[in-house]
């Protein structure tokens, strides 16, 4: 093997690594639980991990600043939740969680994706 | 300064537009403001320095008018996306008039220039791509990757490999055709799939349309047009022919037939007189009436109906939970295989199969097609069934109605219309007499059915004292120091046989041992339920029937109904048991009811359906409601949900090929990248394409 085919090899697979690693490899960090939280929609959701204490009413603000057509759709399969989110326009829910779980939400598409624990 | 042209709704005259120009303008850091009654649309000139678009928009909405910004910025971006493709088309024609080897031989000299190649594919690919480089790198910060970072880095290959080669650093051939194709091709499926999409939700925004705004209410002996936000419960509101009715509400004066297909799918217009219900939304076709306001804002049945189908659109589908796996691997496992297959292309080919063959695998990969497959469906299918009157709780509802293949009917309320009436008396008006004192106490339907009767025959009701109410079985009292019982048959009479092989239910008076009299009470069948019946049979469905009626009522309106299977003398609290037998021979059992006082048979079958009854369309315990009083829509129901899981099944099965198959083929260069670009264009236009053709599906 000539040495640009080892260097393509060993190359394609430590770029393969770092791609797993810088997608796939996010550590979560810990937050309290809010009642009262921003999300800016901007290429995905930040903070995508959102906390809210459990038996207490926790307002989520989204403010979409992008203007990808992805993303102007917000659906929480499990709470049955779906609104638009017009651009440069906040959009509150407030909701109330009885016991401890995940509710995953997602894009209209289903390719940028965020989570509301309750804990 | 910033230009903005918003759409709202809520107005509803002229001096509404003038309000909203006018308070608009004292905002500070607006410049100018009109707002058009007509249009439904306001132009806004503002100093984004001094104010924002939240001020803008909280101002309008506190004057009671609501801004649809959604609306206007999706026109906007159908508009941009039709012009950037009109603009990368023309510029992909000319790149590959000016690259196809014997195609080029016709081209003028400057279309087979590299250099004004590259130039003219620069705005193909930073000014139609820029959105491409925007969505990635902003999705790059959030350590996320999507379809436009495929996109993005396939295209920039092929870009930055021509331009290299146009400038002399490397030698060979330049692709500005490719990158050209696949941009265009993408922008046309992106524009086609964005128009489609607006189309899905159709049938909600036609529901939403249907509120009205005003409402004519007379307040101090006035008429007075409000604003339907005004309206209290106890209005008193005039409607002319012609007219709309603004909200749901009692008939007080005047008779009328009110078109009610739009709310209900009731196709046929329903006579209205004086104490009935009028639906929110309905147009009142014939005569003029005057309605006392009965539900206000959320609570009214278009509301109501409209929450509804928001939820189950937004609810997951069980079979969604593979492709919600999926998707969350799916963009960083496509950019891993890109790299695999360049890497061993290089290895064994060379470079030029390694990098084409790795941008047809980034441009292939359709994650959108996927995570379109199910939502679309689900949203049309919805819609489509609203607009028949079939409201679905739950995608996982639906999942469950298309296995149906045992329904149970519950006799009262469902197969009959639930306001039996006396037919026969055996004894003569005494009878009459004792058992309405016995019954004006219980809540029973039949119960109210014999105080009618006597109320019509003008019988005063007599004095009752320690009365006893027995679940299923009649009720007790005393009476003039006699105690009476009025209830089922505990034994064999000629004339009981009777009257209940006619279908009717018997009840008797008793003192002790000794009979006093006979009461038949008989129901009106629903006019639709023989032929709902033969519909659900033509489908291969089992129906049966669960009443409190003895066996021989049972069995006869079974007959008339075309029933094989009853299950009689159930009492209320063991419905849910008789369903229970049903689930464990196998079958997937569906559960008809009135909602109300069957929801623990209802949530005991696979599905509850249940038929509303007045203006509440929201029940529990139901997995479907049906808003209008037809029968047949059951059969419509079912043919509905088997339709969807169709689709959603087609949907999912295209997804995967395209992404299953074609990566591994476009990985193992069988693939050229302008095809996988036209294959992922067609990809997402075919999955929303195919939920809009459930707008056609035959459901009678």
């Amino acid at each position: 093997m000539t040495p640009d085919k080892i260097l393509v090899l060993f190359g394609s697979a430590g770029l393969a690594g770092l791609i797993y690693w810088f997608f796939l490899g996010k550590q979560e960090k810990s937050v309290a639980a809010s009642t009262n939280i921003k999300i800016t929609v901007s290429g995905g959701y930040s903070p995508a991990t959102v906390y809210i204490p459990i038996g207490k009413p926790a307002k989520l603000t989204f403010l979409r600043t992008d203007s990808n057509s992805c993303l102007e759709e917000l659906i929480i399969p499990d709470l049955k939740i779906s609104k638009d989110l017009p651009l440069n326009s906040p959009v509150s829910l407030i909701l109330t969680v009885n016991s401890a779980s995940v509710y995953p939400w997602h894009c209209a598409m289903n390719m940028f994706h965020g989570k509301i624990v309750a804990k | 300064m910033a230009k903005l042209s918003l759409s709202i709704s809520g107005m509803h005259c002229a001096t509404c537009a003038i309000t909203i120009g006018k308070v608009l303008r004292k905002t500070p850091g607006v410049i100018s403001a009109e707002a058009n009654y007509a249009t439904e649309k306001a132009q806004i000139e503002y100093n984004p320095a001094q104010t924002t678009l939240e001020k803008i928009f909280q101002v309008i909405s506190s004057l009671g008018y609501q801004v649809n910004p959604a609306d206007d910025a999706k026109t906007r971006e159908i508009a941009t996306l039709g012009q950037k493709f009109v603009v990368s088309a023309l510029v992909a024609l000319l790149a590959l008039w000016g690259s196809v080897p014997g195609l080029m031989l016709t081209a003028p000299a400057l279309l087979r220039d590299y250099l004004f190649l590259m130039l003219l594919t620069s705005i193909t690919q930073f000014w139609v791509g820029w959105d491409f480089y925007r969505t990635t790198w902003a999705a790059l910060k959030n350590r996320v990757a999507n379809m436009d970072t495929l996109i993005t880095l396939g295209t920039s290959v092929a870009y930055i490999y021509s331009a290299a080669v146009t400038l002399k650093l490397i030698p060979g051939e330049p692709y500005f055709d490719t990158a050209a194709t696949i941009i265009a091709l993408i922008i046309l499926g992106k524009w086609l799939e964005a128009r489609a999409r607006g189309k899905t939700s159709e049938a909600i925004k036609k529901l939403v349309q249907l509120q009205p705004k005003t409402a004519r209410v007379t307040r101090d002996g006035q008429e007075i047009d409000l604003p339907i936000s005004e309206v209290v419960v106890g209005d008193q509101i005039r409607i002319r022919p012609g007219e709309k009715i603004p909200i749901d509400g009692q008939v007080m004066s005047g008779e009328t037939s009110i078109d009610e297909s739009l709310v209900t799918g009731e196709s046929i217009p329903v006579y209205k007189h004086s104490q009935d219900l009028v639906i929110g939304g309905t147009l009142n076709t014939s005569g003029a009436i005057v309605i006392k306001a009965t539900k206000i804002g959320s609570q009214t049945m278009l509301a109501q109906i409209i929450h509804m189908v928001e939820q189950a659109q937004a609810s997951r589908a069980p079979i969604q939970k593979l492709v919600d796996v999926i998707s969350g691997y799916f963009v960083p496992a496509v950019l891993i295989i890109a790299i695999v297959t360049f890497a061993g292309w290089y290895i064994t080919t060379g470079f030029l199969p390694a990098m084409l063959n790795m941008v047809a695998v980034l441009i292939i990969a359709c994650p959108c097609a996927l995570g379109l497959a199910t939502p679309t469906a689900l949203v049309v299918g919805t819609g489509l069934a609203a607009q028949k009157g079939i409201l679905v709780k739950d995608a996982e509802s639906l999942e469950i109605a298309h296995k149906v293949n045992s329904i149970v009917f519950d006799k009262t309320g469902t197969l009959t219309e639930g306001k039996p009436v006396v037919t026969d008396i055996v004894g003569g008006q005494s009878v009459l007499q004792l058992a309405a004192s016995l019954e004006k106490n219980s809540e029973h339907p039949l119960a109210a059915a014999i105080v009618d009767a006597a109320g019509k025959a003008a019988l005063k009701l007599v004095q009752v004292t320690k009365f006893h109410s027995l679940t299923g079985q009649g009720v007790r009292g005393i009476i003039n120091k006699t105690e009476y019982l009025l209830g089922r048959p505990d034994k064999s009479l000629p004339q009981v046989e009777k009257l209940e092989s006619q279908g009717k239910t018997v009840v008797v008076l008793s003192t002790g041992e000794k009979v006093v009299g006979i009461i038949a009470i008989a129901d009106t069948l629903r006019p639709t339920a023989a032929e709902a019946i033969q519909l659900l049979h033509q489908q291969k469905i089992e129906t049966s029937l669960i009443t409190g009626d003895n066996l021989r009522t049972a069995a006869a309106i079974a007959k008339q109904v075309g029933i094989k299977r009853y299950f009689a003398q159930v009492l209320p609290a063991d419905k849910a048991e008789a369903i229970k037998s049903l689930r464990l021979e196998g079958k997937t059992v569906a559960m008809v009811g009135d909602g109300i006082n069957d929801a623990p048979a209802l949530s005991a079958a696979h599905i509850g359906i249940a038929m509303a009854s007045g203006t509440d369309v929201a029940m529990e315990a139901a997995g479907i409601t049906l808003v209008n009083k037809d029968l047949t829509t059951i059969a419509t129901a079912l043919r509905l949900s088997r339709s969807i899981l169709r689709t959603i099944k087609t949907n999912l099965f295209w997804a995967f090929v395209y992404n299953v198959l074609l990566i591994p083929a476009a990985a193992f260069g069988l693939l050229n990248p302008m095809l996988a670009a036209a294959a992922m264009a067609t990809s997402s236009v075919s999955v929303v394409g195919n939920s809009l053709l459930l707008k056609r599906t035959r459901l009678t």
